[in-house]
């Protein structure tokens, strides 16, 4: 038992850094999903991980495999597209889902182009698939530093955010903290998706956001608990899907995309908003 | 309630509207501090959108709106259709606390006697011992008893309420009437639109009659006449596609006879309508120009 779950992280400094970024990305990500979730925008998670590609690229193509670079610009091509997008929401009769999607789309074919005038490169693959297991300490103090502000952000935001997502049109009425609200959220997202390319890839990334919230989702009706149980799967999925890695020899990203997704699966056979509750005898009711 | 600044909103030939149509079409009034007004008039008639201009949500088009400095959150606007997400997981007791938000802010904590006054509220609104219910097993009329518990915590000197009474039964109509005459007692000014002529006549000392036009406004029993409200639902009918830029401002007040809409009353759900219709704007109906008429005063 030991050697199964224990000793890769003892023996291996990779799978300890691969380890350490997971419960990062457990901490950051994952709260930011949860709030996408909530807001409805489980999809444009999604999409914004493919808005960011472009600037990835154009940073790999001026510099190279260069952390900064490719971070900066993921960073930029990100805030880009959330800010363009909500500017056309707010000036003209499109909604958000249309605007946004209008220019993620635009974002993503720029992307490929951009990646394909380099020709064949498989050092691309990185920032479609990640690495986890190959974080370096520049690229594993990123992911913490993202995790880190991420947090911070949360705690200060919460408040407005939890308004936003529930009555918008209160909070609208009472404060001018309406679009700090939604648009720092939306700036954590971008950060978030980009901390999240380095180690899982702008692909996957989503994954361990949305997966873990849609899980923890079906088992409480608490805010508090729910964001608890959400950051858990996700550390527990991290960690799970390094050793399926380690031991069945399959890439690491992946698996711990699949494991959330066993998570889901099993909560949503066995959790109170699952499937199966509603099939179950239905227990005496209580009185009046 | 030694906060309450006294508001007297005037409304100087204000327009307010979508595309350049007008919704409320040429109002002027005064509303004294302390007023309880009924906003009343024909589905369509420019009751809602009145309320989302005073709230700041729509730029009018003409005219000018002159509100008092109100201090912050002085203003507490109840829409019709919140934007509220039933399925987000908080309690009933944080949706009536976001009510403090003028007190705490985004940041501050809920101090205990915080705590006590908002189950004070909820005791207030009849929901006593419904604190940690999560928000989405409400009824209809539990949520809008939330929600006037919530707006009790604002706190405010100044109320807009749009149609708070839809789909509420009357018991719940009762007992939220009663908070409504308690603000006004408190020296709250408040407009409300309301669709039961009965409910106003009893309870609303002024009301204010739109039917696009300004139809009247003053005491209740002055407003709704039975000439008044039939003026009202004429009025309402046309709806001009091809309507022309309105010069009123330059022309001095012309009072054309009454276009010859036919009456396309329907009867509407609402209980005591006392079955009068409520029109029907007709989308592209060609009609001889509207009536243009100052607003009758008293």
């Amino acid at each position: 038992m030991f050697d199964l779950l224990i000793s890769p992280f003892t023996e291996f400094a990779f799978m300890r850094r691969a380890l350490a970024g997971c419960l990062a990305l457990a901490l950051g990500a994952t709260p930011v999903g949860v709030f996408l979730l909530l807001r409805r925008m489980s999809l444009m998670g999604d999409a914004m991980s493919h808005a960011i590609l472009p600037g990835a690229a154009l940073g790999y193509l001026a510099f190279g495999l260069s952390l900064g670079a490719m971070t900066v610009g993921g960073i930029v091509a990100g805030l880009v597209v959330v800010f363009a997008a909500g500017l056309v929401t707010r000036a003209s009769v499109l909604k958000e889902d249309a605007s946004l999607a209008a220019f993620y789309l635009l974002s993503l074919a720029a992307g490929v182009m951009i990646v394909s005038l380099r020709g064949q490169n498989l050092d691309l693959l990185h920032v479609l698939f990640g690495s986890v297991l190959g974080l370096d300490d520049a690229s594993l103090l990123l992911i913490a530093s993202i995790a880190s502000v991420t947090l911070a952000s949360l705690a200060l935001l919460f408040r407005p955010l939890v308004m936003e997502c529930f009555d918008p049109a209160f909070l609208r009425g009472v404060s001018r903290w309406s679009p700090v609200a939604h648009y720092g959220f939306l700036m954590l997202v971008v950060v978030n998706l980009v901390s999240g390319f380095h180690a899982l890839g702008t692909l996957m990334a989503v994954g361990i956001m949305i997966l873990p919230a849609a899980a923890a989702r079906l088992w409480t009706n608490g805010l508090p608990m729910l964001l608890l149980l959400a950051v858990l799967f996700a550390f527990g999925s991290g960690a799970s899907g390094l050793l399926l890695s380690f031991h069945a020899d399959v890439p690491a990203g992946p698996a711990i995309v699949l494991v959330c997704g066993v998570v889901y699966f099993v909560s949503l056979l066995a959790a109170p908003g699952g499937l199966l509750a509603g099939r179950l005898p239905v227990r005496h009711h209580l009185e009046s | 309630m030694n906060r309450l600044a006294l508001p007297m909103i005037r409304l100087d030939n204000l327009t307010l509207g979508y595309d350049r149509h007008p919704a409320v079409h040429h109002l002027s009034a005064e509303i004294p501090a302390g007023a309880l007004v009924a906003v009343v008039g024909p589905n369509g008639a420019g009751k809602s959108t009145l309320l989302k201009g005073l709230a700041g949500e729509l730029r009018p088009i003409g005219g000018r709106i002159l509100l008092p400095e109100l201090p912050a959150g002085g203003l507490a606007y109840m829409p019709q259709r919140g934007e509220i997400d039933h399925s987000f997981p908080v309690s009933v007791f944080d949706v009536v606390a976001m009510g403090l938000w003028h007190e705490i802010g985004a940041f501050g904590g809920v101090s205990r006697e915080q705590r006590r006054r908002v189950r004070a509220a909820l005791e207030a609104v009849g929901m006593a011992g419904f604190e940690s219910r999560p928000i989405g097993s409400l009824s209809g009329g539990q949520l809008q008893r939330a929600r006037f518990a919530r707006l009790m915590l604002q706190d405010a000197p100044l109320i807009l309420l749009d149609e708070p009474f839809a789909a509420i039964d009357s018991r719940t109509v009762d007992d939220l009437v009663e908070l409504i005459l308690g603000w006004h007692d408190e020296g709250r000014t408040i407009l409300t639109v309301v669709h039961d002529l009965e409910q106003v006549r009893r309870h609303f000392p002024t009301a204010l009659l739109l039917s696009r036009e300004p139809v009247a406004f003053g005491p209740t029993a002055e407003v709704l006449t039975p000439e008044r409200l039939a003026r009202a639902r004429r009025l309402s009918e046309a709806f001009d596609e091809l309507a022309h830029e309105c010069h009123i401002e330059e022309l001095t007040v012309a009072v054309a006879p009454d276009a010859a809409a036919h009456p396309h009353a329907h009867d509407h759900g609402h209980a005591h309508d006392e079955g009068h219709g409520h029109a029907h704007p007709h989308p592209a109906a060609h009609t001889a120009p509207r009536p243009r008429r100052g607003l009758p005063r008293h």
